[in-house]
């Protein structure tokens, strides 16, 4: 037992490393843009003075070291910055909205990202474990034959091909579902599901066949093995082999590949929220890339790698956890 | 409610169907149907619905034209690609003939859109009507031709909103997204190949700080950092915009690369411990015929198999970063930056089926690539490790 905490903090520590150097990264490259945070900010009307002031304000004058450090206190304490789009706003207007913060523009769009990815996860993984199953049952069947076939064409395709033929099927030619995911934080439930549905859809289309096809593989990798022979041999029916025999042991691979497609969900979030104005942390990231809006974009970029660190993190660990042979290494 | 129960209502019928097949099958004494399960009784009655469902739809329903053309462009392909089998089977060289033989349709439809795409892409200048930049005078026109519906049949796919034709910037968009990455994998393997070979053979402290530098790079997912750095590189390109797409070519191949490093390494590291490489050193060669004559040769096939996928995922990159609007630039033709400037035109879909199509067909001439250089690699996988056991 003792090892296992070991292991599990070794883990740990290994993914706060990397999280802290991936924000160096970030940080520097972020510091390599030509001209800077305040001429940025000012844009046409940049004097000398202003320059100067800016500068001060935001604390540019000081060397990328500490601007570093101070970014990063500033980071632990849920406070990402300001945001170049608001402050521009708010120095034209002379009026302060609540949202010149990146932490506040990012707040309510995590949640919305969140819930986008909890729907998907919740259909995606249980229809991916079943026709996985089903698969490994009847292996090179006309079925397993064409449940290949169409996984492979759907993890080729780009996101927005799924997502505009979803559109054209089952919002535009029959209208059952919404096509513009706009969301408002005073949303029913139900409302909120529906209009979720269709970009949940899409991802589900993406996420579904590499886990199937997964799943598929890691029993059919166990079929051989002679405890298996066994269990038919002893006139067991071929569902109740997989399901009782085969499966427990191919759970560790399993989960780490629902957690690792978890993780690829964040990237396939960006472009899937894009098509379906779907009001998430995505659509913002595009919409500061192509602003430049480098405070929102940085802090963006963090939240992205951390969850997708933490996800890789916690396929690791399970994939520790469930396999007892790595859980007492010798 | 209504989409439900009917689903919920025709499970329930196929369950009955499956059954009454099942009972009616063992009533002939044909020991496939005393064996068969429930689950595949109903497998083969959900077959059949979806048959009867698909010929319905077909034949009868006069909305469906999406859902003809889809048919049609499936048989097409695949007659197109049992032909191109049975061509392969009778000419060339008797290795060919053999590889042929063994070939699953699957397998010929990827290398037969491979070559479509590759000729496409190569002759674009000569296929294509006009040219990607020409603007004309009649912006909008409609696609199909038939001037009463607002056509032109100089323009079969009509012209976009600033009066360039539409056809020619498809077939433009061959040469321009597969070229690009094309070249960006190549790059990309070239960087990542070679350090990783280099990092296999020499080890010690060299293998360890780009091993480590990948690790970092690869814990940042690759759209997202894509993204951040095509910021950095916009904001330095400034107003050209050829140079921002030699920038996208860098970065992307830069971050493909540290992928491409992991398998050269563990490649290689497999190779280097090889007997020959031992002979190799003693004979007193150089590093360069090490990588370039010894261990080369020997990853070939794992890296052939690697640079079909790391296409598909470069192309799918890009295509995905020009959608976002941050890839290659106009006035460059693009298949990402098409589907983008074309996508609200599927809302026609009810009045102009043509119209509505033309979203799809760029994003559609990506995803046949990609799906076909899927299914090339995966016969190639299948066949080497078919060919181990």
């Amino acid at each position: 037992m003792k090892s296992l905490t070991r292991i599990v903090l070794h883990r740990l520590f290994l993914g706060l490393l990397t999280l802290f150097v991936v924000s160096v990264v970030i940080f520097t490259a972020v510091n390599m843009l030509p001209g800077d945070f305040a001429q940025a900010i000012l844009g046409q009307g940049a004097t000398p003075e202003a320059v100067a002031s800016i500068r001060r304000d935001l604390g540019l004058d000081q060397p990328p070291v500490i601007r570093y450090f101070q970014w990063l206190a500033g980071v632990i304490q849920g406070d990402l910055g300001r945001s170049f789009a608001q402050a521009n706003f708010t120095s034209f207007t002379g009026t302060t909205s609540g949202q010149s913060s990146v932490m506040g523009q990012i707040a309510p769009r995590f949640a919305n990202t969140m819930f986008l990815a909890g729907v998907t996860a919740a259909i995606a993984v249980p229809v991916s474990l079943a026709l996985g199953i089903l698969a490994a049952l009847y292996r090179n069947s006309v079925f397993d034959r064409v449940v290949n076939i169409a996984t492979l064409s759907s993890i080729s395709s780009p996101e927005f091909f799924l997502a505009y033929i979803l559109i054209l099927f089952l919002a535009v030619l029959n209208p059952l579902l919404p096509s513009l995911s706009n969301i408002y934080s005073d949303m029913g439930l139900g409302e909120r599901l529906e209009r979720t549905l269709l970009p949940a859809l899409t991802l589900t289309l993406v996420v579904t066949a590499h886990m199937m096809r997964m799943t598929r593989a890691a029993i059919i990798n166990l079929l051989a093995s002679p405890y298996i022979e066994m269990a038919r041999l002893k006139g067991l029916s071929p569902m109740r082999v997989i399901l009782r025999h085969a499966l427990p042991n191919a759970l560790a691979p399993i989960i780490n590949v629902i957690a690792l497609n978890l993780a690829y969900l964040i990237t396939g979030v960006v472009v899937v929220e894009v098509v379906f104005v779907y009001p998430g942390i995505g659509q913002l990231f595009v919409d500061s890339v192509k602003n430049r809006d480098i405070p929102v974009v940085q802090a963006c970029c963090l939240i992205f790698a951390a969850a997708y660190i933490l996800l890789n993190l916690m396929a690791d660990l399970m994939s520790i956890l469930s396999n007892p042979r790595l859980r007492h290494p010798r | 409610m209504i989409v439900l129960t009917g689903l919920a209502a025709t499970i329930a019928g196929l369950l009955l169907a499956a059954w009454v097949f099942r009972f009616f099958g063992r009533m002939s004494g044909r020991p496939a149907f005393r064996d068969m399960g429930m689950t595949s009784a109903f497998g083969w009655m959900l077959a059949v619905f979806l048959l009867f469902w698909a010929v319905r739809l077909y034949f009868f329903v006069d909305g469906a034209v999406f859902f003809r053309w889809a048919v049609q462009g499936f048989i097409l392909f695949a007659v197109m690609a049992f032909l191109f089998r049975l061509l392969g089977r009778y000419l060339g060289t008797a290795a060919t003939k053999r590889l042929f033989r063994a070939m699953p349709l699957t397998a010929s439809f990827g290398i037969l859109t491979i070559l479509l795409y590759a000729v496409v892409a190569i002759f674009a200048g000569s296929i294509a009507p006009h040219g990607q930049e020409e603007i004309f005078a009649r912006v909008n026109i409609l696609p199909g031709g038939n001037p009463e519906f607002g056509g032109d049949p100089a323009f079969p796919l009509g012209t976009d909103q600033i009066g360039r034709d539409l056809l020619s910037r498809l077939i433009f968009g061959a040469q321009n997204t597969v070229g690009i990455a094309f070249a960006t994998t190549l790059l990309a393997f070239l960087l990542g190949g070679t350090l990783g070979f280099l990092a296999a053979t020499l080890g010690g402290w060299l293998d360890q700080l780009l091993s480590r530098m990948v690790d970092v790079l690869m814990a940042i997912p690759s759209l997202i950092f894509a993204l951040l750095l095509m910021t950095i590189a916009s904001a330095w390109a400034g107003s050209e915009q050829g140079l921002l797409t030699l920038y996208m070519i860098f970065i992307i191949a830069l971050i493909d690369s540290t992928r491409v490093y992991r398998l050269a390494r563990a490649v290689g590291g497999n190779i280097v411990v090889m007997d020959y490489i031992e002979a190799a050193k003693l004979r007193g060669e150089g590093m360069g015929y090490l990588i370039f004559r010894e261990i080369l040769p020997n990853a070939m096939a794992p890296l052939l198999a690697e640079f079909g996928l790391r296409f598909c995922f470069v192309f799918l990159t890009i295509a995905s970063l020009s959608f976002l609007g941050v890839g290659i630039q106009p006035p460059l033709a693009d298949w990402g930056t098409m589907v983008r400037d074309l996508s609200q035109f599927i809302n026609f879909a009810a009045f102009s089926p043509l119209t509505a199509a033309l979203p799809l067909m760029a994003a559609g001439a990506i995803a046949l690539l990609t799906v076909a250089v899927s299914f090339t690699v995966d016969w190639m996988l299948h066949r080497s490790s078919g060919l181990k056991e």
